[in-house]
């Protein structure tokens, strides 16, 4: 990627971003719930009219919605995403100390992911259409059709209530804490991600050099991990950046279901609570990591394949 | 048409999954005669939380509902929100897609910026926002999912356009004085609509998943409705003195998910012979 590139890449980022603010703001603008009637409730106090209408016209909330949608992405811009009222907080402390639990399960499961994919992937390609390549796609079928949340459950069921090894409630503090989520979110991913490997290394099996390559006796080993391998990587890299994005906002089931302290449980917990301004930060935080994680894999390229280098 | 019809009949795999489905979806148009009258919003506290029985099949819940009647008459909720929702981002995203394929200039420009928009985004994170800041309803979640999901029909649609947009055939299509309406519709949509029809059959699967998972979380049918995502999020608090609430719901929707991703599959391989 060029230096005009990068530009252009930016700018195209930051007009996604405006258009995805103006879009949750505008939904929020829209729901039916009355934010100050939820503040007061969430305090344990009964509101009344007078009270309400002042806190209102205090919060600026009779303005007209562009007024109001302008100020808080002002306010966003200097770091103040406003002040969750369910639980009292700061949105911005409150985001930033779930982000690295949800991190790390994200990362828990990618590196799961890839310790069965890539093998299981690789191996299927390499003996296409024999057994093992059968069982794996079997196995890969059950896997994208089976709905995580279920997964979720049944891992608690066998080994938190059946067998009592690892705790039903995780606190997000230790490994143990971290096994069950991560495997539950592992195994639909894997067996996406061990398709697509399948589907990579088997296009590149039936390119031409591959065919010189065993003309020429090279071990088919060293074809296979010197050559074919390499050169698959890089759609399988923009297929993990994909599924880093998908990740971040899909954990927020899993982390339901295992009680999990990360971003998603919070936003969930948040949308029930009708807490506005935590959703709003939540949305926006979201969608600034998944694309700096997407522009990484985008600029990864170069280091990856050498001809995009040369061709600056 | 007489020889796409053979292909059909003898795909053996296409037949078995076709009625297969066809099973499910009769299972739930006759969902009162299969549970022989029983009412699945219609509890008896006395019953509550009973094991499998001969009685009841599936169990009860802690409201004494049958589990099996609810199961049976859940298919119905999830088959209806989910051919809505397969329906929608099919229609929408195709007629987007050629519109934008078709005219391009500034109507593309707005159209694929929008979709660019949508899909620069981890999709269950703006659906979950959706479905939550619009009140929890079945309605609220097909529109939640549908918000997300268009562009990838759109991107495709206006794709296969692009590809015969300036073929001579068009262009002398034009010039005999077609109106525009008339080449979308005779032209356009017809080179279009297999590929986005596969393309709808193989997501009707991943689509169920997430209906069933916004429910789950509470964001879509609500109480007293049988449906499947809800029934699991039910279960879940009863996993270890009634493990048999969460276990049925969860199997319905895996047996019809993988029944639809088969059938999906088998119909790629009957209509696109390129795709493996």
């Amino acid at each position: 990627m060029g230096k005009k590139q990068l530009a252009s890449r930016l700018l195209q980022m930051l007009i996604v971003l405006i258009g995805i603010s103006f879009l949750t703001f505008l939904l929020t603008y829209l729901s039916p719930g009355d934010p100050v009637r939820h503040m007061y409730l969430a305090q344990g106090r009964m509101p009344d009219e007078a009270m309400v209408a002042q806190q209102r016209e205090e919060m600026g909330l009779n303005d007209p919605f562009l007024q109001q949608y302008v100020r808080w992405l002002g306010n966003c811009l200097k770091g103040d995403f406003g002040k969750s009222y369910s639980l009292n907080k700061p949105v911005v402390s409150l985001l930033s100390a779930r982000l690295w639990p949800t991190l790390k399960l994200t990362l828990m499961s990618m590196a799961l992911m890839l310790i069965i994919s890539v093998p299981l992937g690789v191996l299927s390609a390499v003996y296409r259409n024999k057994p093992i390549d059968y069982i794996v796609r079997a196995i890969t079928f059950f896997g994208v059709s089976i709905p995580n949340f279920w997964v979720g459950l049944l891992l608690i069921l066998y080994f938190c209530v059946k067998l009592r090894l690892l705790p039903v409630v995780s606190s997000g503090g230790s490994f143990k804490d971290l096994i069950l989520p991560a495997v539950t979110l592992a195994i639909a991913m894997s067996a996406k991600y061990t398709r697509q490997v399948r589907t990579a290394v088997l296009e590149e099996l039936s390119s031409d050099y591959v065919v010189g390559a065993r003309a020429r006796g090279v071990k088919e080993g060293k074809i296979l991990w010197g050559n074919v391998f390499p050169n698959s990587l890089l759609p399988l890299i923009t297929m993990l950046g994909l599924s880093i994005g998908s990740l971040l906002g899909g954990t927020s089931v899993v982390e339901v279901i295992f009680s999990y302290p990360g971003l998603g449980k919070l936003a969930v917990d948040a949308i029930t609570s009708a807490d506005y301004f935590l959703v709003q930060g939540y949305v926006l935080w979201v969608s600034v990591l998944y694309m700096v994680v997407n522009l990484l894999v985008d600029l990864s390229y170069n280091y990856i394949d050498p001809r995009m280098r040369l061709r600056r | 048409m007489e020889k796409k019809k053979n292909k059909f009949l003898s795909n053996k795999g296409f037949m078995i999954f076709a009625f297969l489905a066809l099973l499910i979806i009769l299972a739930s148009v006759f969902a009162p005669l299969i549970c022989h009258g029983v009412d699945p919003t219609d509890g008896d506290l006395a019953n509550s939380i009973m094991a499998p029985s001969r009685e009841h099949p599936f169990g009860t819940d802690k409201m004494g509902r049958d589990i099996f009647a609810r199961v049976i008459y859940g298919s119905r909720t999830s088959l209806v929100s989910t051919f809505s929702l397969v329906i929608t981002i099919f229609v929408i995203g195709t007629f987007l897609g050629i519109l934008a394929g078709y005219f391009g200039g500034w109507v593309d420009a707005v159209i694929m910026r929008i979709a660019d928009m949508m899909i620069a985004f981890p999709g269950l994170v703006l659906a979950i926002a959706v479905a939550g800041l619009l009140g929890a309803s079945t309605k609220n979640a097909i529109i939640a999912i549908s918000v997300v999901s268009w562009p990838k029909y759109a991107r495709l649609a206006r794709s296969l356009v692009m590809k015969i947009r300036h073929t001579d055939f068009v262009a002398a299509a034009q010039v005999t004085g077609s109106k525009t309406g008339y080449m979308l519709w005779k032209y356009m949509l017809p080179n279009t609509i297999t590929t986005l029809v596969i393309t709808a059959a193989t997501d009707i699967g991943s689509m169920m998943m997430e209906l069933a998972a916004l429910s789950f979380l509470g964001f879509g049918a609500q109480a007293p409705t049988p449906e499947w995502g809800s029934m699991l999020n039910e279960g879940r608090n009863f996993m270890s003195s009634a493990p048999w609430m969460m276990i049925y719901p969860g199997l319905a929707i895996f047996i019809t998910v993988v029944i639809f991703n088969m059938l999906g599959d088998n119909l790629r391989d009957i209509l696109d012979p390129k795709t493996e």
